[in-house]
């Protein structure tokens, strides 16, 4: 049975949680019968890269362009009706989140949002996923006979299976574009690594005493490669932007590397941070609730331990 | 579906804000002893900390409009303090559709049988609850109603029917435009949630709060089971002067970097 996935790109070029999603669908159909689909304002190279990734065929929507969830979606339903998918993968982007009910109410299918492994087929279709904001996880099962799953950002890693991808053009009725959402603009921050997605972060909190501290944080997580978070109390008091707190009602993540500096630890923090592969926590006050979930930590006033930490990085990124 | 004449005659902002009953930030998670049910044994229920944002920004608007902000919730009794809450914070009415609901699909489908004649002009979700963190409400709602929806705003503008949004997207954000009606999930930053005072609490008690009985949806997903992560090792201490070892140890033992 063929699978059917949303291929997300940015500039032409495929975006990792979409490669995450196109080799969780290659695992989970051993390799067979890997569909993807894509709006028009893309070129030669996209299917290439997908190719390389185990796609082997991509449906382009040349009537379809920038981002929008009624098109969107509706290029994906159509675009599974013409490989008779049974089950869409979606990457659990902002974007993939927010076309993915739209299409499982089209496909009149169930949806489980942010799998964290392939489903189980051995009795019926039963998948996991996050709950209680990280504190728990629950196993859903799907009784629809189409499936529509997000997948996770940064749980699957991205794995080469080259075939050859074909592409076939096609255009969405025109009563499904339904371009009502109008953008007007787009701001990227240059050279920042996106939280979400990113495998390294460097996240700080009220320890810090104030947003004129950052420049460490920020200098740590440059020579890193790693993308800046935060507490609630530090986007709350307006140090950082919202969009960099992690926690229970911030953003979850799941990085295979988070360091924790001058944060204690409260249970909403850890709920959002708790599926991080490798936790680091650097704290002055040893009782810091947060030491009990690290793996490795250091207690010790951040003023002092991270001019020390930077060194060390520069030497280790110099050798 | 959309009454432009209204706008024309200045006439009220309608106004429906999905609220969901969650535990609170605060509560430690425990289930059934065969892993199939949350148990509330001790847990204060709250409004969703987004659902909550979404109420406020909801407030704010409609003063602004002189229009009416009506909440909603799916659930079984249980779930009226929550919306008396809200009624406290400044809703102007409340309606529970009362049935325990099985899944995001299942919520969506009642929300969408009751809003399907009531010509809102604004469906307002959090992103997501926090005890499913789902994020489907919004688009099932938009895509049940026919309406536009836009997921994961920090901001909501109006201006008479244009509404004017800023949506987060990896790495920065999108501004968008888009004629009411729509659906909108409302993130951090759209506003600051409100404490309702005591007048609000008293006022709260006299203000309508309608059942309404749910209507049949199909059941396409099921809950099997629920645990826990497991608890990580002994944490390894590093001396503070000794930082370089840190990066080792990440470095060799961990392979994080």
């Amino acid at each position: 049975m063929s699978v059917l996935i949303y291929l997300e790109h940015e500039n032409n070029s495929l975006k990792k949680s979409t490669l995450e999603a196109i080799s969780y669908a290659y695992a989970m159909n051993g390799g067979k019968d890997i569909f993807g689909v894509c709006p028009g304002n893309t070129d030669s190279s996209l299917a290439t890269v997908a190719g390389k990734h185990g796609l082997s065929k991509m449906y382009k929507a040349t009537n379809v362009n920038s981002f929008n969830a009624e098109s969107h979606s509706a290029m994906v339903s159509e675009a599974a009706a013409k490989c008779a998918a049974k089950t869409i993968v979606i990457p659990a982007s902002f974007s993939g989140k927010g076309i993915a009910p739209r299409v499982a109410i089209k496909l009149k299918a169930g949806y489980v949002d942010s799998v964290v492994a392939l489903p189980d087929t051995s009795n019926g279709f039963t998948v996991r996923t996050g709950a209680y904001s990280g504190k728990a996880f629950a196993d859903v099962s799907l009784l629809s006979e189409t499936k529509v799953l997000s997948v996770a950002a940064n749980v699957f890693s991205a794995k080469e299976n080259a075939v050859n991808c074909e592409v076939e053009e096609f255009s969405i009725a025109d009563s499904a574009l339904n371009n009502r959402v109008l953008i007007k603009e787009s701001i990227k921050a240059e050279g920042k690594i996106s939280l979400p997605e990113a495998e390294l972060v460097v996240s700080a909190g009220r320890g810090m005493k104030g947003p004129e501290n950052w420049g460490m944080i920020e200098e740590l997580a440059s020579l890193l490669g790693a993308a800046t978070a935060c507490s609630k109390p530090v986007s709350d008091a307006d140090w950082r932007p919202h969009s960099e707190h992690v926690g229970q009602t911030g953003i979850a993540i799941s990085p295979n590397l988070y360091i924790a500096i001058g944060i204690s630890g409260a249970i909403q923090h850890l709920a959002g941070v708790s599926s991080s592969k490798v936790i680091v926590v650097i704290n002055k006050d040893p009782e810091a609730p947060f030491f009990k979930a690290a793996d490795y930590g250091i207690v010790g006033d951040a003023f002092e331990v991270l001019p020390k930490l930077i060194d060390a990085v520069k030497k280790f990124k110099g050798a | 579906m959309l009454n432009f004449a209204r706008y024309k005659n200045n006439a009220l902002m309608k106004i429906l804000v999905c609220i969901s009953h969650v535990p609170d930030t605060t509560s430690k998670i425990n289930f059934s002893a065969d892993q199939k049910e949350f148990s509330s044994a001790g847990i204060q229920f709250v409004i969703n900390p987004y659902d909550e944002i979404a109420l406020t920004r909801a407030l704010e608007l409609s003063e602004a409009s002189a229009g009416t902000v009506t909440v909603i919730n799916v659930g079984d009794a249980t779930t009226e303090a929550t919306l008396r809450k809200a009624l406290a914070i400044g809703a102007t009415d409340a309606v529970r559709i009362d049935a325990a609901p099985r899944d995001a699909y299942f919520t969506a489908v009642q929300i969408a049988n009751y809003a399907k004649d009531q010509s809102f002009d604004l469906i307002l979700t959090g992103r997501e609850s926090i005890d499913y963190n789902g994020a489907q409400l919004c688009g099932m709602l938009g895509e049940l109603l026919s309406m536009p929806s836009v997921s994961v705003c920090k901001k909501l503008d109006l201006n008479g029917n244009d509404a004017t949004l800023e949506r987060e997207i990896e790495g920065g954000k999108e501004i968008l435009t888009c004629s009411l009606p729509m659906c909108i999930s409302a993130s951090e930053g759209m506003a600051e949630p409100r404490i309702p005072n005591m007048r609000g609490i008293m006022g709260a008690r006299s203000k309508p709060l309608n059942v309404v009985a749910a209507v049949a949806a199909d059941e396409l997903s099921k809950v099997q089971s629920y645990d826990k992560p497991k608890p990580r090792g002994q944490v390894k201490l590093i001396e503070a002067e000794k930082a370089t070892e840190l990066i080792d140890l990440l470095h060799n033992e961990a392979k994080v970097i």
